[in-house]
């Protein structure tokens, strides 16, 4: 890190004297705002707290598992453990991450609009997040819900003695906050495109927020249903799932996962979308067969409404009904796999710049082929009936959820970040905080998988003591996990105030949103871009532009 | 701010003109209802599931239904829906007044539809048909627990009805005093039109939940 004089900062690399974080100022400003980047930024302060209210689960779980014996908390709290840090990971972190966030900050400016089609709208998912996280936190105050985060019937709604009617209204409630987003989206990507932006211009990133947002619409409404009659069920004994009312409580599983298997596309499909950008941009190669990677959103988007089934191999479903769900799941592999195979062909004779997004990239590419590929095995008949329940299924998905969508977030808010502030955050302190994540969490899931092949049950924290070696290594590894995500919100914040100002275009990256001044400016663009380009072409972009970065960085 | 088109009544400053504005506005209404297709299409995915495994428990169930207040609540309904378009048709036409009385057309006919829901209620509540403890069931005490599902649908999908119609109520009221206002012209009424959609779209689904509950018990014979 070598700080730069002020006066020797090129006039390029300073901040406009007006842009979207000094225009106004106070508190109301803030939570009356309808400006996109600055919504953007609300979910990023409330969706960090409950990642770390999540994190303070998983750090509870980890630790208890250090030894066989259940000696840390009771087999009542520890229920209450997983399921708290599932709900808080999955519907206040992990759904709205990178479509709240970046996809907020960034959609409009990469279409080149001013900002989101309904912006009053866009406020109003952020209260319904914030009111439905209240409720869900009143909930966890009380003592929490011990159901896992799945809410099997009869279970919670007649037998479970916690909170679970206030947790699924929160979980209600903070569904409205992702229609809301996902109905913005959609419309603002059909309608406010900046001239000559077509469809076949659009980022990937933009691609794939569009297959998130058609999930988001038309899946959230079917949990928003379930968890209604869940309410109904357990609040007023009016029967829908409970045998005893004369329900059918699988029906329960079916319609929870046609909402929540899709909600994994949610979660990842948008992380796909950054390493796309992150991969063209750090290669300086255009994507490799864009049309194929952004028409693979959209088909993870409609096959994965198609697999829900998966979740019931051993619930009663039909051995018919499970052999078309395998079938189906493993459709899905194929767009998927476009999208790796896509990017190593980028990569391949590519100028490749190790920057600290790239590196989260690189680490996305393999933590997330390791959880596609277990993944596969799940879907076939014959192992998942082996594995079921057991700490593979966990490892599987946290390798997706942590190792692909956590760290598509990472490396999405590393390469955006100068954009956001127009500061430049620590080259070393990064890049060490993107190894401890990738090492860290190898550590704790891979032996995870281990685990669960041997036999080891998910949601028991008592074991026999054969497992302890593996279970050690994991939670060493996810306390090596910790110290990488606590590292960014060091150096992040760090840099608001002495990181070296960004310029324009930090990394030499094509795209519309690196044309605008960083932070971009209340409206985005001095006047509304006409886009006469293709998107991604890296070949012969200047490299001039990615003086001020180096500069900044490296002193050369 | 200096926009181009700060003189543009009605416009936001994000859109580039009425059209664009307009388009935005009734894609966003359409993917609106389509989230909420999804949303009823769990109830109905729930009804025909156990309708069914219990077909016979249903029939019966229904039987339990007066159809002709269900009938007579499905004219009130779509004489509402008429009184909608009345008000898109004002707005359309910049006639002020036009608007207000569809609305409060609207407003009447919603209004006595929701009365009659009221009173059909109380009444399954007196005959301890209401789902829970209360329930009773006095009939072949062989499909009792199953007729009980049937009234926990019945009361889910018509409730759900209902609350979309107070929802649109409240909102109504909101616009009364600024249809009255003139808030909206020939060029900029986008609301009173995406709002007959949801009022319309309201109906639709009352038009599947009345044979759906009150019409099958009418088909005579044993339904083993």
């Amino acid at each position: 890190m070598q700080a730069t004089a002020s006066a020797a900062t090129p006039e390029a690399v300073r901040p406009p004297r007006h842009h979207y974080l000094n225009v106004d100022y106070g508190l109301r400003s803030w939570l009356l705002t309808t400006d996109h980047k600055r919504i953007g930024i609300l979910y990023l302060l409330s969706i960090t707290f409950f990642f770390a209210v999540g994190g303070i689960y998983a750090t509870l779980i980890r630790l208890e598992l250090l030894t066989p014996q259940g000696d840390l908390v009771s087999s009542d709290t520890y229920n209450r453990l997983f399921t708290m840090h599932g709900v808080m990971m999955i519907f206040f972190f992990l759904v709205p991450s990178i479509p709240a966030v970046l996809g907020n900050f960034l959609i409009p400016l990469m279409i080149g609009a001013k900002d989101v089609a309904f912006p009053k709208l866009n406020l109003a998912s952020w209260y319904m997040y914030m009111i439905g996280a209240g409720l869900t936190m009143y909930s966890l105050l009380h003592g929490g819900v011990d159901t896992g985060w799945t809410f099997y019937t009869p279970f919670s709604s007649s037998y479970s003695n916690s909170f679970v009617a206030a947790t699924a209204l929160g979980i209600f409630v903070n569904g409205f906050s992702s229609i809301f987003t996902g109905l913005n989206f959609l419309v603002t990507i059909h309608r406010m495109r900046a001239p000559g932006m077509t469809w076949f211009r659009l980022p990937l990133f933009i691609w794939s927020h569009y297959a998130t947002s058609l999930i988001m619409v038309l899946g959230t409404p079917v949990l928003a249903i379930t968890l209604v009659l869940l309410f109904l069920e357990r609040v007023f004994q009016i029967g829908f799932f409970d045998p005893a009312l004369g329900g059918d409580p699988v029906l329960f599983q079916h319609f929870f996962w046609f909402y929540s298997h899709p909600a994994v596309y949610i979660m990842i499909l948008p992380s796909l979308g950054v390493i796309s950008e992150i991969v063209a941009a750090f290669a300086r190669k255009p994507i490799f067969g864009y049309k194929f990677v952004a028409l693979a959103s959209m088909g993870i988007a409609i096959l994965g409404f198609l697999v829900w089934g998966h979740h019931l191999f051993l619930s009663s479903q039909s051995a018919y009904a499970a052999l078309v769900f395998s079938v189906l799941t493993m459709l899905i592999a194929v767009p998927s796999a476009i999208k790796v195979f896509n990017w190593m062909a980028t990569l391949y004779r590519g100028s490749i710049e190790y920057s600290t997004p790239m590196f989260y990239a690189l680490g996305f590419i393999g933590l997330f082929t390791i959880g596609g590929l277990t993944g596969l095995m799940l879907g076939t008949l014959g192992i998942d009936v082996h594995v079921h329940d057991t700490y593979f299924v966990v490892a599987h998905f946290h390798y997706i959820m942590v190792g692909g969508a956590l760290m598509g977030y990472l490396g999405g808010l590393h390469y955006w970040w100068p954009k956001i502030t127009g500061r430049l955050y620590s080259g070393f302190w990064s890049h060490l905080s993107a190894l401890l994540v990738f090492l860290g969490f190898n550590l704790t899931f891979f032996p995870q998988f281990i685990l669960g092949y041997l036999g080891m049950p998910r949601r028991y924290h008592v074991y026999p003591p054969e497992f302890q070696v593996l279970h050690v290594l994991s939670t060493a590894g996810a306390s090596i996990l910790a110290v990488g995500y606590l590292l960014p919100m060091v150096y992040f914040i760090w840099s608001l105030k002495y990181g070296d100002y960004a310029g324009r275009n930090p990394w030499g990256a094509v795209g519309l949103e690196w044309q605008a001044t960083s932070p971009p400016a209340l409206h985005n663009f001095e006047e509304i871009p006409v886009v006469d380009f293709e998107p991604y072409q890296y070949k012969g972009a200047p490299v001039a532009q990615r003086l001020p970065y180096r500069i900044a960085k490296y002193g050369a | 701010m200096a926009d181009a088109h700060a003189h543009a009544p009605g416009l936001a400053h994000h859109f580039e003109s009425y059209e664009q504005q307009k388009e935005s506005a009734f894609l966003g209404m359409w993917i609106f209802l389509a989230q909420e297709i999804m949303f009823f299409s769990g109830l109905f995915t729930c009804y025909l599931v156990y309708r069914v495994l219990y077909p016979h428990a249903f029939l019966v169930g229904s039987r339990e239904l007066d159809w002709r207040i269900g009938a007579a609540n499905t004219v009130v309904l779509l004489l509402s829906s008429f009184t909608m378009v009345v008000a898109v048709l004002g707005a359309k036409q910049g006639r002020r007044k036009m608007i207000v009385l569809g609305l409060l057309g609207t407003l009447l006919f919603g209004g006595i539809f929701l009365g009659v829901k009221v009173f059909e209620y109380g009444s399954k509540w007196e005959h301890h048909l209401v789902p829970g403890p209360y329930f009773e069931w006095h009939g072949d005490p062989s499909v009792g627990r199953e007729v009980e599902l049937f009234f926990s649908l019945y009361f889910g999908m018509t409730g759900m009805h209902a609350l979309h119609m107070v929802i649109g109520m409240g909102i109504m009221l909101v616009m009364l005093p600024l249809a009255w206002r003139g808030k909206w012209t020939p060029q900029n009424h986008n609301f009173v039109e995406g709002f007959g959609l949801y009022w319309h779209f309201v109906d639709i689904v009352w038009i599947f939940l009345f044979p759906f509950l009150y019409l099958i018990g009418l088909s005579g014979g044993s339904s083993h």
